[in-house]
């Protein structure tokens, strides 16, 4: 029985979610996130045109704070929790890409 | 161990120190640690420090908040300023968060005093806590059994009489599964009741925080210290605190209660039987009993099992290896991320940011989340329909009682259909609580879950404490 | 500028403000230019584990206060997550609003009639800054970046135009006209230079009447003379490349404003999967009609309305003097020339004078009051100052504050008045009229001894144009 998904996208989605999968792994990944949604084939076949998403359960709307400052957190805080910090920022090793 | 509403008043009149009662509790608690792996983390001097204090206060005759002097276990996935937090995983191995989650300044200012964190599966995702980067914790009735998870170390330190009390987080059962596997009373509230605030999150829109504890009244006691607005969370109820405690001998007379069919099928034998049992019990008590059929239930495992993966493949991308916890090095930082993520989180743990982030994926979006997110909106409706007909609902909580290591981890879904009667409360933002009744394979205890709409955690109380009685152990 | 050969280029522009609010959009750090590094940051903008993010009301109101100047539809509106991994990024996803935005639907008259229309402009939050050791400074061939978080979460409205734009000057118009509106609504500080306003382009070319073009992404021009520059170059590239036979990649491009052209930073293969679903840790924004209503009355005049009004204060305005109003309502100096005019100024000389005099002394504009200038014009006006003397006086209010009138009596400004300098030339005309007759003919350099002579008459009071105006008359 052929999987939902082709082992092409499992590993499409692990490079998506910063995800290093051995051949091994993407096998076995194929294989059980394929049950999964098999599994779920039971609401595709469902018509459910005019349902609309909830978004929250209880209907809570329009939660909005004062533009007030309130204390930041300390830097030596902040930066003593960097796995590598320098000049009062956080270092990372170099990025290849621009921003989106 | 005496129940926490009990040692609560010893210490107010100063029949005992809240020295005394934190001593004991770390005491238990290393009598059994290394064998039951329940705690990741305990500090003796801090608790004791803490219990001195408190001790202090009562001396000068201040009057203290309603847990003052109770030990009290904290789940490994909320944060405590300055004391580790894992969620059980290696990506955050050593972690101290800066803050406190909004749940621990309410546990601290009522007095009670945390002695440590507890052992969960990493990042809340599992049901028998054999997920955890830190080892299994052990069922204490049962150490060759799981505990249930995710809330496993939770429910084994009440279990175990380590604390009184201790608290743990429900996503699609993972407070009330492992309650009932060890034999103990555990509730997920209504969605937004508790702050989520300093909750590492696993799924956004289903977590909730919730109390553990041995007896109905305890339980009651805590999700009071626990619940009320929070401003610094957006999708918390805007009511304060309700009153629960003065509630929990309102008894059932003239309720209605549903028992509802999709929530008992499929289950063991000895199972079905506790539930039947609970029924007869609360018929006896005077409530009204209506069999009901929620078709619509059936969809929940299929719909939650593309919801929460969702939520928390994109919940844990921030787990990156920049600016806290784990890094492995590498030339490049998209490379670092990689490497980070690949050796800190386990295999759960990447089953579900896949399956997440394949749900959301152009293309696939509408297929698999947008329709899950639909049938969220028709369990809600049906679970509604519902509580028009009757004010409470009964089931089992699992489908069996705790189950030896190792038999269902070498099949996901094997897992996932632990959940399958804890999900749709999930699923619909409700409450439910699940109380021990009767016993099963081997003498193992059972869980029996009472479900009801928004708000409605007094009554479920009420009728958790009926069956507490007749199950005799309070 | 004209593209040859009958090309058309096809803009459009997306306009990124950060907002005036005191704190970010979620969270309760201080949304502060210039910082220390890591000083303005909590759990929830660092993205600890967690934290929560809480709508701040501020920045909705100044959002809505956009919608309306951009004359958009206001609707209920949901915050989404963008997902997508990079350092700058906290949570390694952007809370920003997807396809229910809170203002749509709107547009922009420019100055030279056109329309340009707003497909939107909705709220998210920025990111964190990062800077590149190694290499040039630029992130290409760096070993190390550092990060600074003090701008992560700090709220922005983005803005984002209908494909309308067909020039480069009309971008620039649009973006100039834009960033007058958002500083008259409040919302924004327009500081290009501080990156508190970011244009990102986006240009394709056709030949009139087909199909639009591939288009390319410019992104982070941070003035309004490198967005006209990178999109004049851009599209001239796309010409040449198609009219050599080459196919237009999609692709973000980066402007160098040194060498003057744009260059590849990303080509768009596949399209970047951002994973857009709600954020369920926001609930569903839907600002009642009661507050829409309170947000729309307070808000001030626009510039093209206040253009329109200062205009038609003058008598038939010349081009020269439209452009003078432009700058007076640009630099928020009406105030002064309104009650210049209002006590009776000449429309035309209070605004050269604020466009002129006072443009260049922005940073001490609070030490001159209104009553100051409208005097000094007065006293310009009534020929009791030369316009020399006049624009002295304004500097040195600039500069120190003060009386008009005692500046210029310590300065010994005392005009002769137009008649008696009229005289004097008169009588110096006849007294010298070899020179006077070498300067009719054309001796400009005779002008130089007859304003000697004057000054030495008037002991230096007289005013050098004057007399040049007054010779020049006389001629």
């Amino acid at each position: 029985m052929s999987s939902p998904l082709t082992r092409d996208e499992v590993a499409y989605v692990a490079k998506l979610a910063r995800l290093r999968l051995s051949d091994e792994e993407l096998t076995t990944f194929t294989s059980q996130l394929g049950q999964v949604l098999e599994h779920a084939a039971d609401m595709s076949t469902l018509d459910l045109a005019g349902v609309v998403a909830t978004a929250h359960p209880f209907g809570l709307v329009n939660v909005l704070r004062d533009d007030v400052i309130r204390p930041s957190l300390d830097r030596d805080v902040v930066l003593a929790m960097a796995p590598e910090a320098d000049d009062g920022r956080f270092a990372v090793p170099s990025i290849l890409g621009e921003a989106p | 161990m005496r129940s926490a509403l009990a040692i609560a008043a010893d210490v107010r009149e100063g029949v005992l120190s809240a020295a005394t009662t934190t001593a004991t509790a770390l005491g238990a608690i290393h009598a059994r640690n290394e064998e039951l792996n329940v705690f990741l983390h305990v500090d003796d001097e801090a608790a004791l420090a803490l219990a001195a204090s408190i001790d202090d206060r009562i001396a000068r005759g201040e009057v203290l908040g309603p847990l003052a002097g109770v030990p009290i276990a904290i789940k490994d996935n909320l944060c405590q300023t300055g004391v580790p937090t894992t969620c059980s995983s290696k990506i955050l191995d050593g972690w101290r968060p800066p803050y406190n989650a909004t749940v621990i300044d309410r546990l601290l200012a009522a007095g009670a005093v945390p002695v440590g964190k507890t052992n969960l599966d990493e990042f809340a995702m599992g049901s028998s806590t054999e997920n955890s980067a830190f080892g299994p914790t052990r069922n204490p009735l049962d150490p060759t059994r799981v505990p249930g998870g995710s809330s496993g170390g939770s429910a084994a330190a009440v279990a175990a009489d380590m604390t009184p009390l201790s608290i743990g987080s429900d996503t699609g059962g993972s407070i009330r599964q492992p309650a009932a596997l060890c034999g103990i009373v555990g509730m997920k509230p209504t969605y937004g009741l508790v702050s989520r605030y300093g909750l590492i999150a696993f799924a956004s829109s289903l977590d909730q925080i919730g109390p553990f504890a041995k007896t109905v009244a305890d339980a009651a006691l805590l999700l009071e210290v626990l619940a009320g607005h929070d401003p610094m969370d957006s999708t918390s109820l805007r009511e304060p605190s309700p009153s629960l405690l003065s509630h929990v001998d309102d008894g059932v007379a003239g309720k209605r209660i549903g028992i509802v069919k999709e929530l008992y099928e499929g289950a063991d034998e000895s199972v079905i039987e506790a539930v039947m049992g609970a029924v007869a019990v609360l018929r006896e008590a005077g409530a009204t009993i209506v069999e009901l059929s929620i078709p619509e239930l059936r969809l929940g495992l299929s719909a939650y099992y593309l919801i929460a993966p969702a939520e928390a493949s994109s919940n844990l991308a921030r787990f990156d290896g920049v600016r806290f916890g784990l890094r492995v090095d590498a030339p490049d930082v998209t490379a670092m991320m990689e490497a980070t993520r690949t050796a800190g989180f386990g295999a759960e743990v990447k089953r579900r940011i896949m399956l997440g982030t394949y749900a959301l994926s152009a293309g696939y979006f509408d297929a698999y989340y947008g329709q899950a997110l639909k049938v969220r909106t028709l369990t809600i409706d049906a679970f509604a329909r519902a509580y028009r007909e009757v004010d409470v609902l009964i089931g089992a909580t699992t489908p069996g009682v705790a189950f030896e290591f190792g038999t269902k981890t070498k099949d996901p879904m094997a897992m996932y259909l632990n959940d399958v009667f804890t999900i749709p409360t999930n699923l619909a933002g409700d409450p439910a609580v699940s109380v021990p009744f009767g016993t099963g394979e081997a003498g193992l205890p059972i869980g029996v879950q009472l479900l009801g709409p928004g708000r409605s955690e007094a009554q479920l109380f009420a009728a958790a404490r009926v069956l507490e009685i007749a199950d005799g152990r309070s | 500028m004209n593209l040859p050969n009958g090309w058309e280029m096809v803009v459009g522009l997306e306009v990124h403000t950060e907002l005036l609010t005191r704190s970010k959009l979620f969270c309760g750090c201080a949304n502060h230019f210039g910082a220390e590094p890591n000083t303005n940051v909590c759990p929830v903008c660092l993205g600890l584990p967690g934290s929560l993010p809480v709508l701040n009301e501020d920045a909705v109101e100044l959002a809505m206060r956009i919608g309306m100047a951009l004359h958009c539809t206001i609707a209920p509106s949901t915050f989404h997550r963008k997902n997508y991994f990079y350092p700058d990024q906290s949570k390694d996803y952007q809370i920003t609003q997807y396809d229910l935005p809170i203002n749509s639907a709107g547009y922009l008259d420019l100055p030279d009639g056109s329309r340009v229309s707003i497909e939107r402009a909705h709220m998210e939050e920025d990111t964190g800054k990062s800077t590149h050791l190694g290499g040039s400074g630029r992130l290409a061939g760096a070993d190390r970046s550092l990060v600074d978080y003090n701008r992560c979460g700090v709220p922005l409205v983005e803005i984002v135009s209908g494909p309308d734009i067909r020039s480069s000057a009309q971008a620039r118009d649009y973006a100039s006209e834009l960033r007058g509106i958002l500083i008259a609504t409040g919302a924004s500080d327009g500081r290009l230079e501080e990156g508190s306003m970011r244009f990102d382009a986006n240009v394709s070319v056709r030949k009139a009447n087909d199909p639009l073009g591939t288009r390319c992404e410019i992104k982070n021009l941070n003035s309004l003379r490198s967005l006209q520059r990178a999109i004049e170059f851009e599209a001239l590239r796309q010409v040449e490349l198609l009219e050599d036979g080459g196919t237009v990649r999609q692709e973000t491009r980066h402007w160098d404003e040194g060498l003057g052209e744009t260059s590849t930073l990303r080509v768009k293969e596949d399209a970047d999967d951002y994973r857009y679903f709600r954020d369920p840790d926001l609930v569903e924004l839907s600002p009642d009609q009661a507050w829409q209503d309170r947000v729309r009355a307070a808000l001030p005049p626009m510039p093209a309305e206040r253009r329109a009004k200062l205009t038609a204060r003058l008598v038939n305005p010349v081009p020269a003097q439209l452009d003078a109003v432009e700058v007076v309502i640009d630099l928020g100096l009406e105030p002064y020339v309104n009650a210049a005019i209002d006590a009776g100024a000449d429309p035309a000389l209070a605004i050269a004078r604020a466009a002129n005099e006072l443009a260049g002394g922005l940073d001490d504009i609070a030490k001159l009051t209104s009553a100051a200038f409208t005097t000094t014009v007065l006293l310009e006006q009534a020929g009791e100052l030369s316009s020399t003397q006049a624009k002295t006086v304004l500097s040195e209010l600039l500069a120190n504050g003060g009386d008009p009138k005692a500046i210029a009596a310590a300065k010994g400004f005392e005009q002769l008045s137009s008649d008696s300098l009229g005289a004097t030339v008169a009588s110096l005309i006849e007294a010298n009229p070899d020179e006077w007759s070498r300067y009719r003919d054309g001796d400009e350099k005779l002008a130089q001894f007859f304003i000697g002579q004057v000054m030495k008459l008037t002991k230096g009071q007289a005013n050098g144009k004057a007399v040049i105006a007054e010779l020049q008359t006389r001629r």
